[in-house]
């Protein structure tokens, strides 16, 4: 018997079709699996299962396109040999299964609550009681930000440790937006609620968390999304991509006080979000995606008010650019500042854009293509020093090659399918994985069903699981005062964190 | 400094003149009118997916509606969306839409406490709180400061500490966790002071109500002042409900 089994992105496969191995075989097979840089872990859970816990572990392989799936089964009360002993990506996973089920591992370095979700399985640790590193040191001194932060932003409390200016240590203390969604995804019944939650995961990410599901949940049904469908989904993930790089552009501006560039980035995203509203409704694209049908078919009309929006913003953005990138007090605060190193992006597991900037080629879009991006090759924008500077850079040139996929797209436009089938009822015993690449990087849901194809269990993973160590990790040795800039660098998700 | 200039000049006016009278681009869906045409309601009422659809008499509360305009795509000739988008009331009935009203949705002035437009109609200053939230309606407050909306030529801003302000703005189902903070930050702020809901999320908890990770019993402790619906809200929605809110009314 093989010890996994593998599958293509959205691909539906019976549940019990992925194999359980002991322990010790599954432990050896997915972190050796890992030493390869083109492998890595794309989701690691727990579910419930007659009193055992079922541990269910995704490795993508970037390389040809699979991902391995495997399985254990272990009792709750049992003491495991981690997986981050061995690679420090799986650390944020293992944090999650110890906090929902209280396994315990006897060689995880950093065994601490990752959201305090309302089911979790230590009920007397509360959100207060977070359990910070601390240094004894009459030269050093702590500094506390959060809950609430200064702007209008969400919620999360961040704990320096600081030796004058300079900080010696970040932790990230999260699960302050804790929704209890992947618990909702079962109470609620219909489709058009999931959908609807799927919307309302992180409001940043709405077609990508939207593709994700709608993906997955045809996937379950055995419909393949026409020709009309993917093109939507394709088109709304690259406009999302345009509308929240040239945001973080304009908020990157403010915190280096660059008024100019705050000002025009900004109002350059809103003919973007209006182009939303032109085409859906709502300047998020909330209500734009459905799984097996569209509301809003894509047209002649809709393709040339899109070329009007594009024409208009690509000479304001290119000179914008310019100016920005060649401004020595921009440069000043973005060059040198807040590096994360190859290595350490490798090591913390870090996906999508975060990864990008530091030289790590990762990109659904390449590597496990769904949508439109099966029909084209994607090149992913790659930069190597890791620092503010390569993470705003990443973003000018995203957004131009998001232009040029979205130009490539609009020169032939499928036509609506108006004969579409109806969706079948899900199929039983299930398991099906989906990942898309969102703006902020690899998005992950996964799903399986009982024998009448009722959903047991929902796995949401946004990329910032994996990339809040990486903002802790980047600020080291910077000053403090950095600490805004580089925080907005990575734009990561509170509430994808939380859930 | 001569290509800022230039800048300056390409970008041009990038202001919405007038804000209470701004068309929206596209095919916004704001207030819905039902009309009269006799449908299956309940079969109507079950396809909302936040059960903001009631029947007996029909109505829709756009303090739940997610405005994804499902129900308006099942029976056009029962249910359309406008695109007004002057949605904000500080009466929580008053966002509920019934059959045949078409009208648009005004604040009570009765329920406006004197010292509001007292202190707050030329400067408002806000603290916004984000709890158990998506992070949209976030994006679209920070949008209302832009140079497109913006909305401190009326003197409304958002502060960075609660003791700097006038009122707190809350979005989000409120979740557990953020519960004491919301109350630490409330309670720190100065009097007089103004709660806010925004979004539907604040106002009824949207897709997430009844789940057991919220705690929404700070809502049940003060009165509101104003609510101001959306999936997320749209910007000109939170601007005009302020405006109407803090404008000095003439004495009747």
């Amino acid at each position: 018997m093989l010890n996994y089994i593998s599958v293509k992105n959205n691909q539906c496969i019976p549940f019990s079709s992925i194999p359980v191995l002991e322990y010790e075989q599954f432990l050896d097979y997915n972190t050796s699996l890992v030493k390869e840089e083109s492998n890595h872990c794309v989701n690691y859970y727990g579910i419930r299962k007659q009193g055992k816990i079922v541990l269910i572990c995704c490795i993508a392989s970037d390389a040809d396109g699979l991902i391995h799936i495997s399985s254990t089964e272990v009792k709750p009360e049992v003491q495991l040999e981690s997986f981050t002993a061995r690679h420090l990506a799986f650390h944020i996973f293992e944090r999650e299964i110890h906090e929902n089920f209280g396994i315990s591992y006897i060689d995880h370095p950093w065994l601490k609550p990752l959201r305090f979700p309302f089911n979790s399985f230590d009920k007397s640790s509360g959100i207060a009681n977070y359990p910070f590193y601390k240094i004894e040191s009459e030269e050093l001194h702590e500094v506390g930000v959060g809950p609430i932060h200064a702007g209008v932003i969400e919620p999360g409390h961040f704990r320096f440790i600081c030796n004058g200016e300079q900080i010696l240590h970040l932790e990230i203390q999260l699960g302050f937006q804790h929704r209890g969604i992947e618990n909702l995804f079962l109470e609620k019944k219909t489709l058009l609620q999931r959908t609807t939650l799927a919307e309302n995961i992180a409001g940043d990410t709405v077609a990508g968390h939207t593709t994700a599901f709608v993906n997955l949940w045809e996937s379950l049904c055995n419909f393949s999304p026409e020709a009309d469908l993917q093109f939507a989904r394709t088109l709304a993930l690259e406009l999302e991509r345009i509308a929240i790089h040239t945001g973080g552009l304009s908020a990157m501006c403010t915190d280096v006080a660059y008024q100019l560039g705050s000002s025009v980035f900004g109002r350059l995203r809103t003919p973007i979000v209006n182009y939303f509203q032109i085409w859906g409704g709502n300047r998020l694209a909330k209500g734009l995606l459905r799984a097996g049908k569209t509301n809003f078919p894509f047209d002649k009309v809709l393709e040339e008010k899109l070329q009007t929006v594009f024409n208009e913003y690509k000479p304001d953005f290119d000179e914008m650019c310019k100016e920005t990138f060649s401004l020595p007090s921009v440069l000043g605060r973005f060059e040198k500042t807040g590096v994360v190193t190859k290595e350490q992006a490798l090591l913390t597991g870090a996906v999508g854009m975060t990864a990008r900037s530091s030289g790590v080629n990762k990109d659904i879009r390449a590597s496990h293509p769904h949508d439109y991006y099966q029909l084209s090759e994607h090149l992913p924008v790659i930069k190597k020093h890791g620092d503010v500077f390569s993470r705003a850079q990443i973003r000018r040139e995203e957004i131009k090659q998001s232009i040029e996929h979205i130009r490539k797209l609009l020169e032939s436009i499928p036509d609506e399918n108006k004969k579409r089938q109806e969706l079948n009822p899900p199929s039983s015993d299930s398991f099906v994985l989906s990942l898309v690449e969102g703006w902020r990087g690899e998005i992950c849901h996964c799903a399986i069903t009982d024998e009448n194809g009722e959903l047991t269990h929902y796995k949401v993973k946004d990329p910032s699981l994996h990339n809040w160590l990486s903002l802790a990790l980047a600020v080291r040795n910077n000053e403090i005062s950095d600490f805004p800039i580089c925080n907005k660098s990575f734009d990561l998700s509170y509430c994808g964190n939380d859930l | 400094m001569i290509r800022n200039l230039m800048i300056l000049a390409h970008q041009g006016k990038q202001f919405i003149p007038d804000l209470t009278s701004a068309s929206v681009p596209g095919i916004f869906r704001g207030r819905p009118v039902i009309s009269r045409e006799v449908i299956n309601e309940q079969q109507l009422a079950s396809l909302c997916p936040t059960a903001a659809i009631a029947v007996n008499p029909l109505s829709i509360d756009m303090g739940r509606c997610t405005f994804c305009g499902e129900c308006a795509f099942a029976f056009p000739g029962k249910i359309s969306f406008t695109t007004d988008y002057k949605i904000a009331s500080n009466e929580r009935d008053a966002l509920i839409i019934r059959e045949g009203d078409d009208r648009p949705v005004l604040l009570n002035a009765g329920l406006i406490r004197k010292e509001i437009s007292e202190f707050f109609s030329g400067s408002l200053k806000l603290r916004q709180v984000s709890a158990g939230a998506d992070n949209s309606c976030e994006m679209e407050l920070n949008a209302c400061g832009n140079v497109n909306f913006d909305m401190g030529r009326f003197g409304i801003e958002f502060v960075a500490s609660p003791r700097h302000a006038d009122g707190i703005v809350i979005t989000g189902a409120i979740s557990e966790h953020m519960a004491e903070p919301l109350q630490i930050c409330y309670d720190a702020t100065p009097e007089p002071k103004i709660i806010i809901l925004a979004g539907i999320d604040a106002i009824s908890g949207g897709i997430f109500e009844g789940s057991p990770a919220l705690n929404r019993s700070f809502l049940d402790k003060y009165k509101i002042d104003l609510y101001v619906p959306g999936n997320p809200v749209h910007p000109l929605s939170f601007i005009n409900g302020i405006l109407e809110l803090i404008k000095v009314r003439k004495k009747s």
